[in-house]
């Protein structure tokens, strides 16, 4: 997020001219987001979201998950299961340990290509590909993750170098003093329109850094323990994470993590001015609203006042 | 608010099906899969790089076995073959090891149990997710080869199973040397102390340490070994190969 300023006044030239002193805000064209971090940013929402659904084709090839190294048929912390009831007809039941919840239509039992029930995990519009197919699945799936994987990296190395991590992303003794104030701005839904809006607010740092750090590194990693042959040399980390199978069991919680991530971030996106945001990591380019230049001019005393703020 | 809550699923649904159903289009093409399967062969590579060949499988301890070890595939092979040598326990079964060989040759089980042994705790990873655990006693297949002597021109050695998986298919698989040699790659013959059952494979299956399930050839009846696969079945060294799963098996 670098500030570089490419000032112009969008300051509309006929108000201006006719309405002096106009008591509406002037704002300013601000070049936020780096052409790197931009393409960098949609070949993500690409890779991840082919990742995620061909993840899903992978999962229904056993849609269930469980804890250690081998799998407990009896046990699962998770399971899409499909039964008949009493009248023969196929049932989704999506067990959540000792709960289960009839979920037929979506998890379990849900709409085959010529519409009758069939028993798959997830539905076919949530998997690619959509019919159950788990080789071209792994083909999806493998692909994304060398494209996640690179992106990532050059990502990480980009941002340090850039310092866009030590700068825009990691947090400051103020930021963590600001944390309750963030917080309630956040559940009140208020967005900062000015200055202040091209600075990450305490929320957003911790989320970008987990969601990197943690879920990305976290996600990679355990993809890698479900290999076998890197096992051979990643088995003490297997084996610190609880065995195979819970390195599954993590996969999959975080790619849900990443799902519920994307689902705040498409959302703050919408209601902090969609059409600004998209803009900005698009073009580069993010609109800020300032104080009228004339006021800043005319009464030092504001600008005294900026500066102590600051 | 019903409309609304309907108009969103359907976007949501919409949205979601036309993305699912423009890879099904790439999925089928003849373009898509070459592709995206341009990324195996990375992953052979880099994992090679990552994970030497030396490198062997953990091995766990008998606290660790699996109370089940879910057999997967063919559980009952129905070829006459299979089942006559059923009939008398697999008294008159022979391995016959052929192809680029100084010495071709036919092994019993009592044979085979002649040459350098090994047992081994190791965990069986389906391609489908499962995993299982189960501890295996069989022939090095290094020793087996340094016995019957291999020809520099070989490069694969290729199983030959005694089960169907459709009419006159029968199933087959293949690893390279370098994986034959490894000393992880056994020719069991037990598994958890007992003669192979048949659902898991009787009398004798591969064993490979570092690749998925179905690499792990139950049935075997003859071993060949080959400077090229490609005239074998479709050409992809193994049944689900040709199916469209991946030769390399590693991840």
């Amino acid at each position: 997020m670098t500030t570089e300023t490419v000032t112009e006044n969008v300051i509309s030239q006929s108000a201006a001219a006719m309405t002096p002193p106009a008591p509406a805000t002037s704002k300013r064209l601000v070049y936020r987001h780096s052409l790197p971090i931009r393409l960098m940013h949609w070949i993500n929402v690409i890779s991840l979201s082919l990742m995620f659904f061909s993840g899903l084709q992978i999962f229904n090839a056993h849609p269930s998950l469980s804890w250690g190294n081998y799998n407990n048929p009896d046990k699962p912390l998770l399971a899409l299961d499909a039964r008949e009831d009493a009248s023969g007809n196929l049932i989704g039941i999506t067990r959540i340990g000792k709960h289960e919840f009839n979920t037929t239509g979506v998890l379990g039992v849900s709409k085959g290509p010529d519409g009758t029930p069939t028993a798959r995990g997830f539905p076919s519009w949530l998997t690619v590909p959509g019919p159950g197919w788990l080789s071209m699945g792994r083909q999806w799936h493998f692909f994304f993750a060398w494209i996640f994987v690179l992106n990532g990296l050059c990502y990480i190395g980009y941002s340090l170098t850039k310092k866009h991590v030590q700068r825009d992303l990691w947090p400051t003794k103020a930021d963590w003093r600001g944390i309750g104030q963030s917080i309630a701005d956040h559940v009140r839904f208020k967005h900062p329109h000015g200055e202040e809006a091209l600075r990450y607010n305490i929320l957003q740092r911790l989320a970008y850094l987990i969601v990197i750090f943690v879920f990305g590194i976290g996600i990679v990693l355990m993809g890698l323990a479900m290999s076998p042959r890197m096992d051979a040399v990643l088995s003490p980390m297997v084996e610190l994470v609880g065995g195979r199978q819970a390195a599954r069991t993590i996969h999959f919680i975080i790619a849900w993590a990443f799902v519920a991530f994307v689902l705040i971030h498409v959302f703050e996106v919408l209601i902090s001015g969609v059409f600004n945001q998209l803009r900005g990591m698009i073009t580069g380019y993010y609109k800020v609203d300032v104080e009228p230049v004339s006021v800043v001019k005319n009464e030092p005393v504001a600008v005294i006042k900026e500066t102590t703020h600051d | 608010m019903t409309d609304r809550r309907t108009f969103l699923r359907m976007a949501i649904m919409g949205t979601a099906g036309l993305l699912v159903a423009g890879c099904d289009k790439i999925s089928q093409s003849s373009w898509g899969p070459k592709v995206l399967g341009k990324a195996q062969g990375l992953n052979r590579r880099v994992q090679a790089l990552l994970s030497p060949s030396s490198a062997m499988a953990k091995e766990y301890t008998e606290a660790d076995i699996s109370p089940t070890f879910h057999p997967n595939g063919t559980t009952m092979p129905d070829t006459d073959e299979y089942q006559a040598l059923m009939a008398n326990n697999f008294r008159d079964y022979k391995l016959k090891v052929t192809g680029l060989v100084t010495t071709p040759g036919e092994f019993s089980i009592d044979d085979l149990k002649k040459l350098d042994n090994r047992t081994q705790i190791t965990r069986h990873d389906c391609v489908e997710g499962w995993s299982a655990i189960g501890k295996w006693q069989g022939t090095q297949l290094s020793a087996l080869l340094d016995h019957v002597g291999v020809d520099p021109k070989a490069r694969f050695v290729v199983f030959h199973c005694l089960d169907n998986m459709d009419v006159d298919t029968p199933y087959y698989e293949s690893v390279d040397i370098e994986e034959a040699r490894h000393p992880q790659t056994l020719l069991a013959f037990n598994l958890n102390d007992k003669p192979l059952p048949v659902s898991n494979g009787a009398p004798l299956r591969l064993r490979v340490g570092r690749q998925l399930g179905y690499k792990q050839a139950k049935y075997i009846g003859s071993i060949e070994l080959v400077d090229s696969f490609a005239k074998i079945g479709s050409g992809n060294g193994g049944y689900w190969e040709d199916q469209g799963y991946e030769w390399y098996a590693g991840i």
